[in-house]
């Protein structure tokens, strides 16, 4: 043990929280771009079902203009929804899982790393492709930033709360569907805020009073679900 | 250093273990025997606190170890059945994670434990193309790189050669004389000479 003098270096407690917080972010970026699929799919997923709607409703761009917000963010949910489910499976598989919980920081911290690994690899590209296909729905460009912004309000806040259900579902066996049933049902403000916002600035009523009730749900999510993410995980881990 | 008041934990309607009482003073290498499913695993997990569904206490340095979890986690370093490797991961990059929460190692300290672990040359490599016995030496490298009194394994020994066995005893018993504690189940017949066996059949 020459070379590796352990008693030398009794820094036990030394790294900080950011310092773990950054290292797990790092750790599951990497993660995300070896295993390619896991992004790549919930992303073309959202391309394709939007350009569906053109096709197997109306072409007439009036009566899509209308149906974008919400076509929009149905299949953003549904997206995320498809993304999910990757989250904690392979770490809980591999016995990284077990690792994290036995961490000496707060986990609150470190699933909140994972949450934002997540949202960097399945939301955000699902924003940014967003007022592309707004447009291809005739949906007026003056409104695209309305839009962008209740996406950019959203989608965190749908992997902040599915991830509390994928960290409760994460020891089952065989999930199929429950996981839906329990996403689907928490999410239902944020997708009623978001649609009414977008639709409020279609009509030229004021969107202020929308966006700040997202802002807030997204503040309370982050301030509480990755909480209830870590009690889940130890619930599934035991 | 470790206590076990009166443990107690079933599972699925059968009784595991009942009213263990151990203590582990520093210095201490303890086989947890049995025969499968008799409760091993999950009195590791236990004492780890993975496991919550027991009754009894667990004490750490004479403190409810619940009384402060941040530095008991601090002090365990737990290797478990399935050993926390990312498969898509090279070695190198499970074990910066897996260690660098706790000491921020650089790079050179890395190579240095998987190379004395037999890993020169796989360094780099995503662990799903080494073999079960190489993936194995890559976990355990972390002891190399430990700091922690306590060391918790769960079937170390798993898919070794005979050279890494040895290795691993070695390492086990340099670990116990610098005063740290050691739990290990194995079914491997371990050559340690104040070897202290608990039997859970």
């Amino acid at each position: 043990m020459s070379a590796l003098d352990l008693d030398r270096r009794n820094l036990a407690g030394a790294v900080s929280i950011t310092r773990a917080f950054r290292i797990t972010l790092e750790r599951d970026l990497m993660l995300a771009f070896r295993r390619k699929g896991d992004f790549v799919n919930p992303f073309v997923f959202f391309v394709i079902v939007v350009s569906l709607f053109p096709l197997a409703v109306s072409p007439e761009s009036v009566f899509l203009s209308r149906i974008a917000p919400g076509v929009i963010w149905i299949t953003a949910l549904l997206a995320a929804m498809l993304s999910l489910d990757s989250m904690y499976r392979a770490d809980f598989e591999d016995g990284s899982l077990e690792t994290l919980l036995l961490s000496p920081h707060p986990l609150y911290f470190l699933v909140l790393a994972k949450n934002c690994a997540h949202w960097l690899v399945s939301g955000l590209p699902v924003v940014l492709i967003s007022p592309f296909l707004a447009i291809m729905l005739s949906y007026p460009s003056d409104q695209l930033i309305i839009l962008l912004i209740s996406l950019l309000l959203g989608t965190p806040f749908l992997t902040l709360v599915g991830s509390i259900a994928v960290a409760l579902t994460v020891g089952l066996g065989s999930r199929g569907l429950i996981l839906a049933v329990i996403v689907l049902p928490m999410c239902v403000p944020i997708l009623v805020f978001g649609t009414l916002a977008v639709n409020a600035g279609l009509t030229g009523l004021p969107v202020e009073g929308y966006l700040a009730l997202m802002g807030a749900m997204l503040v309370a999510a982050f301030s509480l679900a990755p909480l209830a993410s870590a009690a889940a995980l130890r619930i599934s881990v035991a | 250093m470790l206590e076990l008041k009166k443990l107690s934990c079933e599972r699925n309607d059968r009784v595991l273990f009942e009213n263990l009482s151990l203590l582990v003073e520093s210095g201490d290498v303890v086989q947890i025997s049995g025969s499968n499913g008799s409760g091993k695993t999950s009195l590791l997990r236990v004492i780890c606190g993975l496991n919550d569904y027991f009754t009894g206490g667990v004490f750490w340095k004479g403190e409810m170890r619940d009384s402060d979890v941040e530095a008991f986690r601090n002090d365990l370093l737990f290797l478990g059945h399935r050993v926390g490797l990312s498969k898509l991961l090279s070695p190198i990059e499970n074990l910066k994670w897996s260690t660098g929460r706790k000491i921020d190692w650089s790079e050179k300290d890395l190579l240095q434990a998987l190379s004395r672990n037999g890993l020169q040359g796989f360094e780099y490599q995503p662990c799903f193309l080494l073999s079960a016995g190489q993936q194995q030496r890559a976990a355990l490298s972390k002891l190399y790189l430990s700091n922690e009194p306590m060391w918790i394994l769960d079937e170390p020994f798993n898919a070794l050669d005979s050279e890494a066995i040895g290795m691993l005893e070695n390492l086990i018993m340099q670990h116990a004389r610098r005063g740290g504690i050691v739990l290990v189940t194995t079914h491997h017949k371990l050559k340690i000479p104040s070897l202290r066996t608990v039997d859970l059949s």
